[in-house]
Parts: C-alpha cells; sequence; structure tokens
C-alpha cells in the first residue's frame, strides 16, 4: 500500500485505480493521448498509431494466453480475418465504420470460436500448432478466395469517413485508433474484476478443480477465443484502415509469433504487460532503425552493415529482458512503484 | 430449506431436517485397470450431519469423494444428492446444485489473491454477464460489491482471514491455506460441504480451530458435513456418524463410537502400519 493511504472500507479496495495518484497519472495520460496529434509530427503519429493497433492484438492475446493459459498462434490470422471483413464492407457496402470495426470483431470472434473448439482436449503445444494450423487454412482462404478476398494481390480500400471527411493521414486515423483502443483497454481490464476474468485465470490454474467450482470449462474457454479473436478482429480493422491495402501477406505467422513475444515480453497475464510489451516489440526495432540512420552520415556503410546487428540486439534485448525479470515489464513497473511509494522507508 | 438468496447462509437446520438423506451412495463400484478403488459402496449423509469416512490409507477415501462430486464416472452405482439422482449431472452443475468441496492436495489458485480465491467460490451464482463484466459500471459493479461485502462479513470474519485478504496463497503456510479453501467452499452457498482431510498435516491449534469451524459450519450455517479424515481424535469429538471403508468396501458404518470399537475397524487400522501410533491416535479420539 501506498504510504500515507489508509483505505477506509473495502469498497474503495474494488476500484481500478485505488488511490487519487492512480486516477491522476491515468487522466494526465489521457490528456497526452488527446494532445499528442497537435504537438508531434506525421511519423511519430504513424508509430503511436501502430503501437496502439498492436496493443489491442496483444491484450486480446493476452486474455487467451496469458490469463487463460490457452496458447495460441492464430492471432494474425484472425486479425486477418477483421481486416478483410472491414476492407469488403467498406468497398462493397460504405457502411459506417463503426459498424464495420464491430462486424469484424464479431467475424474474427465467430472464427476464434471454432479455432478453439479443440481446446478442450488438447492443451499447450498441441493447441498451439492446432492454432497454427488455422492460420495455415486462413491464409489459403484469403489466397484462393479470389473473388471476394482478391487472391493474391489483395485488396485496396477507400479510407474511413467520419461525417463527410476522410481519415487519411495518421493524425486523422489516429482519432479512430485511439479512443477504441482505450475503450478496448478498460473493458479487458475490467473483465478481471468479476467472475468472467476470475474464471479464466481458475482455468489457467488448474482446470480440473475450476470445473468442480461450478466453471463450465468449454463454455468459457471458447469464451476466452472469442473476446480474444474479437481484440483481434477488431485490430485487424484499424489495420486495414490505417494501410488501405490489405495482402494475404499482411498478416503471416511471423506476427503471431510477435504477439506472442510481446505477452512473455511484457508481462503475462498483466492488462499493463500486454500494453508494455507492445510498446516494446514496436518501438524498440524502430529505436534500432533511427540509431542506425544517425550513424550513417559519418560512416556511409551503417545501414548495410548494422540491419543484422539490428536484428540481432532485438533479440538479445528480448532474451535479456526474460533472463533479467521472467515476470516481464510489468514487474519491472510494479517493482520501481514500490520502491518510490515507500521511499523514503526502505522496504 | 429456503431458498432465498442470503438468509439461507446461516438458516438452521430446520427441525425435520435430521431424518431426510441429503445425499446417499448406492452400491458405487470403480476400478482403476486391475485397481478396484471401489466396490459397492452404499452410505447415507443425513441432513444437518457431519458424516466422516475414516479408512486406512489407499482404502478409497478420495476416490469416493472423486465420485461424489463427479470427477470420476463411476463404473456402477449411483449418487443421489437432494433426492435426485446425479450421475449424468456434470461437476459444475452439481456444484451449482449446493455439492461443494475441498481436495486432500489443497487446489487453491496460485495466481490469484486470497480474496479472489474465495470470491471465485461464488462463480455459479453470480450471473454477471460478458458485456456486464465489459463495461463494470452497473450490475456488475453492484454485483461485486455485494459480493465483497458478504465475503468480507460472513467468511473472512467467520474464518478469521482478514489479515491474509490480500495475500497470494501460494505465500500462506499450509493450515492458512486450508482454511482459504474452506473459505471458498464457504462461498459457494454449498448445502453439502465436502471436506477431504481438513486438518492433515496441520499442528494441533490448527486442528482445533478447523475442528471449531466445521461445527460452525453445521450449526449455524445449516451446512451438512461429509469429511474423510485420519484424525481419530477429531472424527470421534465432532462426527454424528462415522462410516468406515477399507479396500474399497464399507466395513461398518454408525455412532463414532461403536464405529471406534468395532473389531474390523481396529485390525483395519492395525493392520495398516504402525501400530504404536495407531493406538495413540485411538486414545487421543477418547
Ligand atoms: N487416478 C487414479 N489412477 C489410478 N489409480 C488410482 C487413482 N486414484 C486412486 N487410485 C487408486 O485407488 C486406490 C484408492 O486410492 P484413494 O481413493 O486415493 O485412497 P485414500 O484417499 O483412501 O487414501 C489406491 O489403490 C490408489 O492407488
Ligand atoms: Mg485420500
Amino acid at each position: 500500500m501506498r504510504i500515507g493511504t489508509a483505505k477506509e472500507n473495502y469498497i474503495a479496495d474494488e476500484a481500478l485505480f485505488d488511490t487519487n495518484v492512480q486516477r491522476g497519472w491515468m487522466i494526465a495520460l489521457i490528456a497526452a493521448l488527446i494532445a499528442l496529434p497537435f504537438l508531434s509530427g506525421q511519423y511519430a503519429i504513424y508509430l503511436v498509431c501502430l503501437v496502439l493497433i498492436n496493443i489491442v492484438s496483444t491484450t486480446g492475446l493476452n486474455i487467451l494466453t496469458g490469463f487463460t493459459g490457452l496458447v495460441s498462434l492464430g492471432q494474425a490470422a484472425f486479425m486477418g480475418v477483421g481486416a478483410y471483413i472491414v476492407a469488403i464492407m467498406e468497398i462493397h457496402l460504405g457502411t459506417p465504420f463503426l459498424l464495420n470495426l464491430i462486424v469484424a470483431g464479431f467475424g474474427a470472434a465467430l472464427v476464434g470460436i471454432i479455432v478453439g473448439l479443440p481446446s478442450l482436449r488438447v492443451k499447450g503445444l498441441y493447441l498451439a500448432i492446432a492454432t497454427i494450423a488455422a492460420s495455415v487454412i486462413l491464409h489459403f482462404v484469403f489466397a484462393n478466395w479470389t473473388s471476394v478476398t482478391g487472391g493474391v494481390s489483395g485488396l485496396s480500400m477507400p479510407p474511413a469517413s467520419f461525417f463527410g471527411s476522410e481519415l487519411i493521414q495518421p493524425d486523422q486515423v489516429y482519432w479512430m485508433i485511439m479512443p477504441i483502443t482505450v475503450i478496448m483497454l478498460f473493458g479487458a481490464a475490467n473483465l478481471f474484476r468479476t467472475r468472467i476474468g476470475r474464471a479464466f485465470i481458475a482455468i489457467r490454474d488448474r482446470d480440473i478443480s475450476a470445473e468442480v467450482l461450478g466453471i463450465r470449462l468449454l463454455r468459457y474457454k471458447l469464451m476466452s477465443f472469442a473476446i480474444s479473436s474479437f481484440y483481434a478482429g477488431v485490430a485487424g480493422g484499424l489495420w486495414a484502415y490505417f494501410f488501405r491495402v490489405i495482402t494475404p501477406e499482411s498478416f503471416p505467422l511471423l506476427m503471431s509469433i510477435f504477439f506472442l513475444a510481446a505477452i512473455i515480453v511484457g508481462g503475462m497475464g498483466s492488462i499493463l504487460g500486454g500494453i508494455l510489451g507492445a510498446v516494446f516489440m514496436t518501438m524498440v526495432p524502430e529505436v534500432l532503425k533511427m540509431m542506425v540512420g544517425v550513424l550513417s552520415p559519418i560512416w556511409p556503410d551503417a545501414v548495410a552493415v548494422m540491419s543484422p546487428v539490428r536484428i540481432i540486439v532485438f533479440g538479445a534485448l528480448i532474451i535479456f529482458f526474460l533472463i533479467f525479470e521472467p515476470e516481464g515489464l510489468a514487474e519491472i513497473w510494479r517493482k520501481i512503484r514500490r520502491f518510490f511509494h515507500l521511499w523514503p522507508f526502505k522496504t | 430449506m429456503q431458498t432465498t438468496e442470503v438468509s439461507n447462509l446461516k438458516a438452521p437446520p430446520s427441525p425435520q431436517a435430521a431424518e431426510r438423506d441429503i445425499l446417499s451412495v448406492e452400491g458405487l463400484s470403480l476400478s482403476f485397470g486391475g485397481v478396484k478403488a471401489l466396490q459397492h459402496v452404499s452410505f447415507n449423509v443425513k441432513e444437518g450431519s457431519v458424516t466422516s469416512v475414516i479408512g486406512p490409507n489407499g482404502a478409497g477415501k478420495t476416490s469416493l469423494f472423486n465420485s461424489i462430486s463427479g470427477f470420476y464416472t463411476p463404473n456402477e452405482g449411483n449418487v443421489n444428492f437432494l433426492g435426485k439422482n446425479v450421475n449424468k449431472v456434470a461437476p459444475p452443475d452439481r456444484a451449482e446444485m449446493g455439492m461443494a468441496r475441498t481436495f486432500q492436495n489443497i487446489a487453491l489458485f496460485k495466481g490469484m489473491t486470497v480474496l479472489d480465491n474465495i470470491k471465485l467460490g461464488r462463480h455459479a451464482h453470480l450471473k454477471t454477464n460478458l458485456l456486464e463484466a465489459l463495461c463494470y459500471f452497473g450490475p456488475a459493479r453492484r454485483t461485486e460489491e455485494a459480493l465483497r461485502k458478504e465475503v468480507e462479513e460472513r467468511i473472512i470474519d467467520f474464518l478469521e482471514i482478514d489479515h491474509i485478504r490480500n495475500s497470494s496463497v501460494a505465500s500462506l503456510s499450509y493450515g492458512l491455506q486450508k482454511r482459504v479453501e474452506l473459505a471458498r467452499a464457504l462461498a459457494m452457498q454449498p448445502k453439502i460441504l465436502l471436506l477431504d482431510e481438513p486438518v492433515a498435516g496441520m499442528n494441533r491449534e490448527e486442528t482445533e480451530d478447523m475442528a471449531r469451524f466445521i461445527l460452525d459450519v453445521k450449526e449455524e450455517w445449516g451446512v451438512t458435513v461429509l469429511m474423510v479424515e485420519h484424525d481419530m481424535g477429531l472424527v470421534m469429538d465432532i462426527s454424528d456418524h462415522v462410516v468406515c471403508i477399507n479396500f474399497g468396501q464399507v466395513i461398518t458404518e454408525g455412532l463414532p463410537h461403536d464405529v471406534q470399537a468395532h473389531p474390523d475397524v481396529i485390525s483395519a487400522y492395525l493392520g495398516s502400519g504402525d501400530v504404536a501410533t495407531l493406538r495413540k491416535k485411538f486414545k487421543a479420539g477418547r
């Protein structure tokens, strides 16, 4: 507990941000997100949008893998489902983007439920393999159902429009991506304050005794798959609005591994962990690229020589963090906070 | 028995309750490959009683509990709960009907705090749906706050675990973990509570506390208790009815002291290990 606050009663304990200081930080963060497009250039906003999209998808995977204990390598493919749904609706129907994104979420959720069906019988690596198989099948569908998906050349779609104005530049699309990301993060955090989130964690920790407590395993495992792929579907939809060109190669298996790495680095079973992991995984390669860019005026060959080094450094950083703090970045953050809360008293 | 939301928690047992069988096991048989863990086991549990199942290690007590709670599917026989045959009822539905249990080797959720473990017990009786959960404000919040209040006032207070409510269960002593498991089972609003070795591995003081809690559960909460226990002292002190099994069969059942004095029971215990300690255990029961 923070020094100097004594909880008056246990109801206050149930709040998401349990101190005024935390609530203050939250408000400051949201204010910063609102101010951002007015203060920074397109490239910075471009990166922030990318981070936010990855946060949505990573949080979805965290619900399934980090909180429910079901390993999935299908997250990118579910994003693909959402992206194609949005593109098709935007091209053929021209419906409002919010509707398209919701349909994308539900479409991906439906696919997620089907992919999740084996989860009652198989776990761990076997389930991971089943989700890889599903990714391969989805990729095949994207590439070969030419009349709908445009085959290997994919789809180009018009931008989203909002009250007549088109959202084209990153600082415009940002106003779609940012609020949706914030709402979805609150949704995910809320989930774990209720019986549904507790049931997920129970299934992760000991699924057989969860049953004796009245938790219907299949229902909750499928629900977790559905929520997780809903998040992926919406993230995919946002991705589609952001890039406006979708091909079967947009959502490779490697991207699913990227999301899995993000929750492992950030912290499995922690909403904050998913956020930090997504930021880390998106930004570190960018920062490394920038550092190489800074070198190139002094050292003309920098880009050619340093590109492979960049990838190695990225990998090494991931491994370093895993060894340094297996509980993830979220745990490092918690330790820092604890230090300052108890300061100046030693723990 | 009333089924109003809160009042049935601590409702005293109705006068005729002691006459009714809340649970009856008929001709239960279960085998694992060649091992016959249970052979035609039959007995009844009277509503409002504390019924104990005793027997040496490997006698089949845990297997019996697992069959009652639906964990294992018996090869033959019936389990009737609240006058209904529950053979085909899945474990979560048995839980919802009012069957709660604890495990011999504690089955708490290590990734959660004590409080969340206890709240989890109420799962089947809460109605929060996915949409409400995602929004939280409104129905989900009211549900959670009411649950928190009840858990605090009725369960955490009763079991004297205020000081550890926000601890992670992994950090607790064995005795406290057993107590948290009991708390979680009570949060299930059970009609019958199945306790598998509730005091195994506890010291004398912890055992006495647990005995007191079990009696209070019966008397104040009106919950029937079926327990497996090795500690003969505890069994003799708090049981209304004792069933002794060995090699998967019921040897005898009856009032605690009649069962204790039964020659087959004595030989079952004497035949299964260190005679001196067993004699001591028996003496402790007096
Ligand atoms: N899951 C299982 N698989 C195989 N054999 C089992 C299993 N569970 C119990 N048994 C066997 O059934 C018998 C009864 O075990 P158990 O019910 O645990 O006894 P108790 O709880 O009375 O000590 C033992 O011989 C044990 O080895
Ligand atoms: Mg046992």
